[in-house]
C-alpha cells in the first residue's frame, strides 16, 4: 500500500524520495511557483511554494513528502502571503507589463494574476538597473530579474556551461555573468541554450522575437498558469 | 494675425482670466487671458502644462519595443504611434514601404483606417457635437455627450456605435481595442481570419451611412451660420500633410506636401525621411510644447497646421467616391483655393470619416488580409523615421539605434505640436474679436475651448522635449510690478535679470 499525504483534505499518494511540490504536480494539485522547476534541482528562494505542514510553513518544492502530513495549500492567508511575496517581487525590480514583450507569456504576471494581484501594495524601489544587450542574439534585462537562478542551473545542468551565477546579498543581490569582460557577449551563452529560454520573466529575451505571438495565442492568454503548470503538455513552457 | 496678443506689452495692473483645464480635449492644458480695465485682452495664450517625456525614457530600451511602447502615450490614437514607430523600425531591419509584404502593409492600412474612424466619431459625437448642436454658450449642463443622447438620441447612439466599429477594427486586427500588438519589424503579427473579416463585414455598410449622414449634418450646421462659422477663431495659414504620389488623400503612407494659404505649393513628394531638412522645432518659456515651422519659410511665418482640415486642403482628390464628393463640396463652399475656416475642422474631419468608412469595405474585400506572408526581413540599419497621418495630422517619429539594437535617439513630431502655433493664433483671434472689451463670463469662456477643440488636440502625446526648455520664474507683488526673474534658457544657461 503507497504512502500518502493529505493536501486540502485530498488524500495523495508519494514515493519515497519525492517532495511535497512532485507529488501533488503528479496528484493534479497546483502549488504556485516560480524558482522550481521539474527538470532542476530545487532551489526553495521564491517561497511562493510555502505551504503549512502539520503546522509549519515549508518551501513545497524542497521539502520531502511524509507519510500523514496534513498539508494546507489552497488556503486564504497563504495565498495572501503568496500575494505579498508577489507584490515584492514586483516593486523590487521595474517590471512594466504594458510595454514588457514576455506580457501575456510571463510566469510572474501569471502568477500575480492567478492570486488576484491588483495593485502593488508597496512602494516601489525603482532600482537603477542595466540591460546587457552586447549578444547578438540574447538580451538581458536585469530591470525584470527575479533571482530565482534557473538560468543558473539551466546553465550549468543542462547546458554543461556556467554562464550565470548571482552575487551579492540582500538587496544587493544581482545576476553576474561569467566572462571577464561581465558581459554576455563575451561568455559561452548561445541562444540555443537551454538557459537563455528558461527565464519565468522577460529577464532573459531571444532578440528579435518580441511580439510576434499575436495577443490571443499567448500562453496565458486563455488559461490560467495553474492549468499550463499541470498540463505536461505544456510543461516546455512551465519553466 | 494676433501674434501681438502673445505677451502683453505692459503687464502691471492686468487682470488675469484663467480657463484652467481646457475640456473636452485629450491631455491637460490651460488658456490664460490678461485683460486691461476696459476688459481689453492684452494677452492670450495656451499653456500645455503636462509633461510626458517619452522622447527621453525610451532610451536604452529595446528598438522592437517601440511600437508597443511608445503607443502608451496616447489612449485614443495609440494606433498612430504604433503605425509611426514600425515604420521607423521597419528600416532599422532593412525593410523600405515598398518591400513590406502587400498582406502587412494592406492590414497596417485597415487598422489605421479604423483608428481613425473611431478617433473622428470620438470627437465629433463625444466632444465637439454638444457645443455645435447646443451654441457655444449653452449653459454647462448641456455641455457633454449625455446631453446629445438626451436632446438627439439616435444621434448620439449613432456616434458611440460609430465608435466601437472603429474599436472593433482594430481588435480584430491588434487583438485589444486600446494598446493591442500588430505590427512588428518588417511586417505584422497576425491577418485576420474570415470569421473575424465577416464580423466586420457585417456592419460596413450602416457605418458608411451614418458617416454620409454625419457629414450632411456638419454641413447644415456649418452653412445654416456661414459668416460665422467661416471666421470664428479663423487665421490664414500653410498647410503640411501627406499625399499619395498622384496627389490622392493619403493617411499611412505618401510623401510630404506643404501648401501656404493661396494654395501656392512650398514642398511636394518630399521623403519624411528627410523632414528635418524642411522642419525645425522652436521653444518658449511659457509652455511644455514646441513650435514646428517650416525651414524655407522661417519662423515668423513658416508655421503650419495639420490635420483633417489640412489634409482635406492639401490633396488633389479623396480616392473613394462618396467622400470625393464631399470633399468637392467642402471645397466650393469658401471660394478659395484653401478652406481656412477653423470650424471646418469639424467637417473636414467627418469628410475623412466618411473615407475611412468607404476604405475599409474595400480592404475588407480584398483576399490579401487573409494571407499569411506577413513579414519581410533585410539588412540591418542605424535610423528609421517613420510618419503617418494620425487622425490629428502628421506624426513623426524618428530613432537612432547601437551595434546593439538600442535606442540612443529619439525625436517624437507629434500631430498637436505642430497646431501648436495655430491654436494659439485662433485663441488669440477668438480673445480679440469675440471677448475683448467685454465683461466675461463663463459662457462666453467657452468660447475659447470651442476654438481649441476644433483642432481635436491631443496635449498629451505633444510634450516630450527634455532638457532644452526654457523656464522663466517670475516674482510679482501686489501692484502687479515684476521685482524679480529667473530664466534657464535652452542652452542650460541660468540668468537673473528683472530688466526685459
Amino acid at each position: 500500500m503507497s504512502k500518502t499525504i493529505t493536501i486540502d483534505g485530498q488524500v495523495i499518494p508519494f514515493e519515497e524520495g519525492q517532495t511535497i511540490m512532485e507529488a501533488a504536480t503528479e496528484a493534479g494539485v497546483y502549488i504556485p511557483h516560480l524558482c522550481h522547476h521539474p527538470e532542476y534541482t530545487p532551489h526553495g528562494s521564491c517561497k511562493l511554494c510555502n505551504v503549512n505542514v502539520n503546522g509549519r510553513t515549508c518551501s513545497a518544492c524542497t521539502f520531502p513528502a511524509m507519510e500523514g502530513q496534513q498539508i494546507l495549500n489552497d488556503a486564504k492567508d497563504i495565498n495572501e502571503e503568496r500575494k505579498k511575496i508577489t507584490q515584492m517581487l514586483f516593486v523590487e525590480g521595474n517590471h512594466f507589463c504594458p510595454s514588457c514583450e514576455k506580457t501575456g507569456n510571463c510566469q510572474l504576471q501569471a502568477v500575480a494574476y492567478h492570486l488576484n494581484m491588483l495593485d502593488d501594495h508597496f512602494p516601489l524601489f525603482y532600482p537603477h538597473r542595466e540591460m546587457d544587450a552586447s549578444h547578438a542574439k540574447v538580451l538581458i534585462d536585469h530591470n525584470r530579474c527575479i533571482f530565482c537562478t534557473l538560468c543558473v542551473r539551466a546553465s550549468q545542468q543542462k547546458d554543461g556551461k556556467d554562464v550565470f551565477a548571482i552575487s551579492g546579498r540582500g538587496i544587493n543581490k544581482h545576476l553576474i555573468i561569467n566572462a571577464e569582460s561581465g558581459l554576455l557577449k563575451d561568455s559561452e551563452l548561445e541562444a540555443t541554450d537551454q538557459a537563455a529560454h528558461i527565464c519565468p520573466t522577460g529577464a532573459i529575451l531571444i532578440k528579435h522575437t518580441a511580439y510576434q505571438v499575436p495577443i490571443g495565442e499567448r500562453i496565458y492568454d486563455h488559461t490560467q498558469i495553474d492549468q499550463v503548470s499541470l498540463n505536461s503538455e505544456n510543461l516546455q513552457h512551465d519553466n | 494675425m494676433y501674434e501681438h496678443l502673445e505677451t502683453a506689452k505692459n503687464q502691471t495692473n492686468l487682470k488675469r482670466i484663467v480657463v484652467d483645464p481646457v475640456s473636452r480635449v485629450e491631455g491637460h492644458g490651460k488658456v490664460t487671458l490678461l485683460l486691461d480695465a476696459e476688459n481689453k485682452v492684452q494677452q492670450a495664450r495656451l499653456h500645455i502644462v503636462e509633461f510626458r517625456g517619452f522622447e527621453r525614457f525610451i532610451q536604452g530600451r529595446p528598438y522592437w519595443e517601440l511600437p508597443v511602447l511608445v503607443q502608451r502615450l496616447c489612449g485614443i490614437c495609440p494606433v498612430s504611434h504604433h503605425l509611426a514607430a514600425a515604420k521607423a523600425i521597419d528600416q532599422l531591419v532593412g525593410v523600405d514601404p515598398v518591400n513590406l509584404p502587400v498582406a502587412a502593409e494592406k492590414l497596417r492600412r485597415l487598422l489605421h483606417f479604423g483608428q481613425v474612424f473611431q478617433s473622428h466619431a470620438l470627437h465629433f459625437f463625444h466632444l465637439s457635437s454638444p457645443d455645435l448642436l447646443f451654441g457655444f454658450e449653452s449653459e454647462i449642463s448641456k455641455r457633454s455627450v449625455i446631453a446629445v443622447l438626451g436632446a438627439y438620441p439616435d444621434l448620439g447612439v449613432q456616434g458611440v456605435m460609430m465608435r466601437k466599429y472603429g474599436q472593433e477594427v482594430i481588435r480584430m486586427i491588434s487583438g485589444k481595442r486600446v494598446h493591442g500588438t500588430g505590427a512588428i519589424a518588417g511586417g505584422m503579427n497576425k491577418s485576420l481570419t474570415i470569421a473575424e473579416r465577416d464580423y466586420l463585414l457585417k456592419d460596413i455598410d450602416q457605418m458608411i451611412d451614418w458617416s454620409v449622414a454625419s457629414v450632411e449634418l456638419i454641413k447644415k450646421v456649418h452653412c445654416s451660420n456661414l459668416p460665422y462659422y467661416d471666421d470664428f477663431g479663423t487665421i490664414r495659414s500653410n498647410y503640411l500633410g501627406l499625399t499619395k504620389p498622384n496627389g490622392a488623400l493619403e493617411l499611412y503612407h505618401g510623401g510630404l506636401r506643404a501648401k501656404n494659404d493661396k494654395g501656392e505649393t512650398i514642398i511636394d513628394h518630399v521623403d519624411y525621411c528627410h523632414y528635418n531638412d524642411y522642419i525645425h522645432e522652436e521653444v518658449r518659456s511659457w509652455t511644455y510644447m514646441k513650435f514646428p515651422y517650416l525651414l524655407s519659410i522661417g519662423k515668423e511665418n513658416g508655421w503650419y497646421r495639420v490635420g483633417p482640415l489640412a489634409r482635406v486642403n492639401n490633396c488633389d482628390f479623396i480616392d473613394t467616391p462618396l467622400a470625393e464628393a464631399a470633399r468637392v463640396e467642402f471645397k466650393a463652399h469658401s471660394g478659395e483655393a484653401m478652406v481656412h475656416s477653423t470650424l471646418a475642422f469639424h467637417w473636414a474631419r467627418l469628410i475623412e470619416t466618411l473615407h475611412c468608412a468607404e476604405s475599409i469595405k474595400s480592404l475588407l474585400n480584398d483576399p490579401d488580409i487573409l494571407s499569411h506572408d506577413l513579414v519581410a526581413q533585410g539588412e540591418k540599419r542605424y535610423e528609421g523615421v517613420g510618419v503617418v497621418e494620425a487622425p490629428r495630422g502628421t506624426l513623426f517619429h524618428h530613432y537612432q539605434v547601437d551595434e546593439n539594437d538600442i535606442v540612443t535617439k529619439a525625436n517624437l513630431i507629434v500631430s498637436t505640436t505642430s497646431n501648436n502655433m495655430a491654436m494659439n493664433e485662433s485663441v488669440r483671434q477668438v480673445a480679440a474679436e469675440y471677448l475683448s472689451g467685454q465683461e466675461l463670463t463663463e459662457p462666453l469662456l467657452n468660447n475659447l475651448e470651442v476654438a481649441i477643440r476644433a483642432y481635436d488636440p491631443c496635449l498629451s502625446c505633444a510634450t516630450h522635449a527634455m532638457g532644452k526648455m526654457p523656464l522663466q520664474l517670475e516674482l510679482i507683488n501686489a501692484e502687479g510690478q515684476l521685482i524679480d526673474k529667473l530664466v534657464k534658457h535652452s542652452n542650460g544657461d541660468i540668468e537673473r535679470n528683472i530688466h526685459d
